[in-house]
């Protein structure tokens, strides 16, 4: 239906005039129905290769390394090794997957709901509160986006280990107190939500600033400070905002290597799983096959975040707020 | 129940654009007041300082006997009714209603009985378990003057309450805020851009213009005597005819000369405008209200003024008739009038060629037709007269 009605607006004027109504209305049929298959071309795309690895995650390593997957339409043999070497510690000096399950969980839920509480309060105060400066702190804020994070990974790493100290005359100030958090959780999530901080006071910040002024000045009257209207006005109207920034800001650590690799990665028991999948294909890529099923074991929990999150996209949350 | 009290109030920006100027205002306990004037003319800025929403530039701002000026809005113990409602969408009606009480901390049992009452008194109690975005548009609005009664405040603030309306039932809840004030007995200060809410509903109306204040009183005295030509121009509608008329004393006797003839000045109005004397040989504003010009066809005991133009629009409102005629007469054209005016270029061309419309509200047995010249008989004994220059009414 979408796609009927905007190409209706777009057809090329370059129809030639003079044909019949029939061969018009047949080419307009033809062209509206480009969008929606290119969607399902692209969806198609999207989706084999993780139809793919599926398969080739239930099939034998013998099978996956000689056939393609495809295969198993006309050979159907299934088996659950795969998932059973994932899980198994036979043969390695690392602890089982779902030890490497809750050290990445150990990441990920500080790293995901610190920075969305800490982001909040900021881009409230950013767009509802008055104080010298704002102008410039914000801008400041957003432009730590354009941080790279690899150029930081050296100082995080002695500030994490070492601490930060600002020697003068004999006289030792000490910044960042010695914590030796290398090679642990610390270090990982510390960092992410450090590196997460900027872009969600960005995108709440956008979403907080367009609720109406008015329901703020009637709060005020009602006799709420600003605690009172951040809590029972700004938390629950933002909803949308927050789950969507929760959702990548999961899926962002969750999915991180490189950070965990950086900080934890001497510590193999405190590996998240993204370290364990790397090592798990074995040196030269020769257990590549196990990495299929590892990577479905992977995939399970951000999928239920997703669709956990997904129904807080309410539209309409404003609805009969203000009028116009 | 307070006095709200404003004294010198000015509110500059700091754009340093002077929104209010030196604004004296006193609002006797229980009083409903309407602040009204064209749109920028800085009423809702007044009603946002007396809110605390807005900062006091300078000036004492006094709620009951204490100064409020430093105060904020929680402890004004005011409760304001906005423009477009600003309910709280994610509550129920009842939540919406109940939330100052929640904030203020008050036991249950007073909230909900509080609400009831509330709810009962606006007849919202079957939607008390709705959010707003189920609720029409009236109801909104009655949420939202439920969430300022529940609070019994010393004062009540309204921005515009009704402009979001339509028109039918802008008329119903007009009677709806005005009895709920005479019951409650509450102070209020109403803002509305709407002279006819102001004429119906305020025991006094102040009329504001530029961030000035230039008359405030009661609804029959701002119409019977307009202060100045902007009130006289703003108040009524259809708005009262102004023209730009010479002033001649023939014997003992003022008349004042239009284009199109001449109209006598009645012995009573000199008497009551001794001041216009001092004009005989200038140039006067001279306002006629389209009621107070009559079909000499019906009723009798007319007296002797006339006006001739030709009919060029006739408007029907069945139990009168608008009669627009165009008539050998310049229009005033001062700053008060053209800010009145809807169509400042139409005025202006019209007085370059000395001709203006007048409106005449008439009889509808009326037998005037568009396009032909008809004769009005002018009620010269409610003439309204202005100084042309300063725009003040003349008296004395």
């Amino acid at each position: 239906m979408t796609a009927e009605t905007t190409t209706t607006t777009t057809l090329p004027r370059s129809v030639p005039t003079g044909i019949s109504l029939g061969l018009g209305a047949r080419i307009h049929r033809r062209l509206a129905a480009v969008p929606t298959a290119v969607l399902w071309l692209i969806v198609g795309l999207w989706t084999l290769p993780s139809l793919g690895m599926l398969v080739s995650s239930f099939r034998a390593e013998d099978a996956v390394k000689t056939t393609g997957w495809w295969t198993v339409v006309t050979d159907p043999k299934l088996t659950l090794d795969n998932y059973r070497a994932v899980f198994s510690t036979a043969g390695t000096d690392s602890p089982d997957m779902w030890r490497h399950f809750l050290n990445s969980l150990a990441i990920v839920i500080p790293a995901t709901i610190i920075p969305i509480a800490l982001a909040a309060f900021a881009a409230y105060a950013f767009a509802w509160m008055d104080f010298k400066g704002k102008t410039w702190l914000f801008v400041g804020v957003v432009a730590l986006m354009a941080v790279p994070i690899q150029m930081s990974l050296i100082p995080l790493l002695q500030l994490y280990t070492g601490g930060a100290h600002l020697t003068i005359g004999g006289q030792t100030l000490t910044l960042f107190p010695d914590l030796n958090l290398a090679g642990t959780p610390a270090a990982a999530w510390l960092t992410h939500i450090g590196f997460g901080l900027p872009l969600a006071i960005f995108l709440l910040h956008n979403y907080i600033s367009a609720l109406p002024r008015d329901i703020f000045e009637a709060a005020t009257i009602d006799g709420a400070d600003h605690m009172q209207i951040f809590r029972r006005l700004v938390i629950p109207l933002s909803v949308p905002a927050l789950a969507a920034f929760g959702i990548f800001q999961f899926l962002w650590v969750w999915n991180d290597y490189l950070v965990a690799l950086s900080f934890i990665g001497g510590a193999p028991d405190k590996a998240p799983m993204t370290i364990r999948l790397a090592t798990l294909s074995g040196g030269r890529g020769q257990d590549w096959h196990l990495l299929t099923a590892a990577a479905f074991v992977s995939i399970a929990l951000p999928l239920a975040v997703f669709f956990a999150l997904q129904r807080f996209f309410v539209r309409g949350l404003l609805a009969g707020s203000v009028k116009g | 129940m307070a006095a709200v009290v404003l004294e010198q109030l000015n509110k500059i920006y700091p754009n340093s654009s002077h929104a209010i100027i030196d604004l004296d205002l006193d609002i006797i306990d229980g009083e409903f007041l309407v602040l009204v004037g064209p749109s920028g003319c800085g009423k809702s800025t007044a009603l946002r300082m007396i809110a605390g929403l807005e900062d006091i530039s300078s000036g004492v701002l006094r709620i009951g006997d204490r100064v409020v000026n430093d105060l904020a809005p929680k402890d004004r113990d005011i409760a304001m009714v906005f423009q477009n409602y600003a309910l709280y969408p994610h509550m129920t009606v009842a939540q919406n209603i109940a939330f100052a009480l929640k904030l203020a901390g008050r036991p249950k049992a007073e909230i909900n009985e509080r609400v009831q009452h509330a709810a009962q008194t606006l007849q919202l109690e079957p939607w008390l378990d709705r959010k707003p975005g189920q609720l029409s548009g009236g109801q909104r609005q009655r949420v939202a003057m439920g969430r300022a009664i529940v609070r019994d405040p010393a004062v009540f603030l309204m921005d515009e309450p009704l402009s979001n309306l339509d028109a039918k039932l802008r008329v119903q809840m007009r009677a709806v805020v005005a009895r709920l004030q005479r019951d409650l007995k509450t102070t209020t200060v109403y803002v509305t851009h709407d002279q006819v809410e102001a004429m119906t509903m305020g025991d006094r109306v102040a009329v504001l213009r530029d961030g000035r204040l230039l008359q405030v009183d009661a609804p029959e005295t701002l119409y019977e005597r307009p202060a100045d030509l902007f009130v006289a121009a703003f108040i009524g509608s259809p708005a009262m005819n102004l023209l730009d008329v010479g002033l001649e004393q023939n014997g003992d006797q003022l008349e004042a000369v239009l284009n199109a003839g001449r109209l006598i000045v009645p012995p009573a109005v000199l008497a009551a405008r001794p001041g216009l004397l001092a004009y005989a040989g200038g140039r006067v504003v001279v306002g006629i209200r389209p009621e107070h010009l009559h079909d000499p066809a019906i009723g009798s005991d007319h007296g002797p003024a006339r006006i001739r133009g030709v009919v060029e629009l006739r408007e029907s409102l069945g139990a009168v008739i608008d009669l627009h005629l165009r008539v050998h007469a310049k229009p005033a054209v001062t700053t008060e009038t053209r800010q009145a005016a809807g169509d400042i270029e139409l005025l202006e061309r019209q007085a370059q060629v000395g001709e203006s419309v007048v409106v005449a509200t008439v009889d509808s047995r009326s037998k005037a037709r568009v396009g032909e010249t008809v004769e009005l008989v002018v009620d010269t004994e409610r003439a309204h007269f202005f100084d042309p220059e300063t725009g003040q009414a003349i008296w004395d």
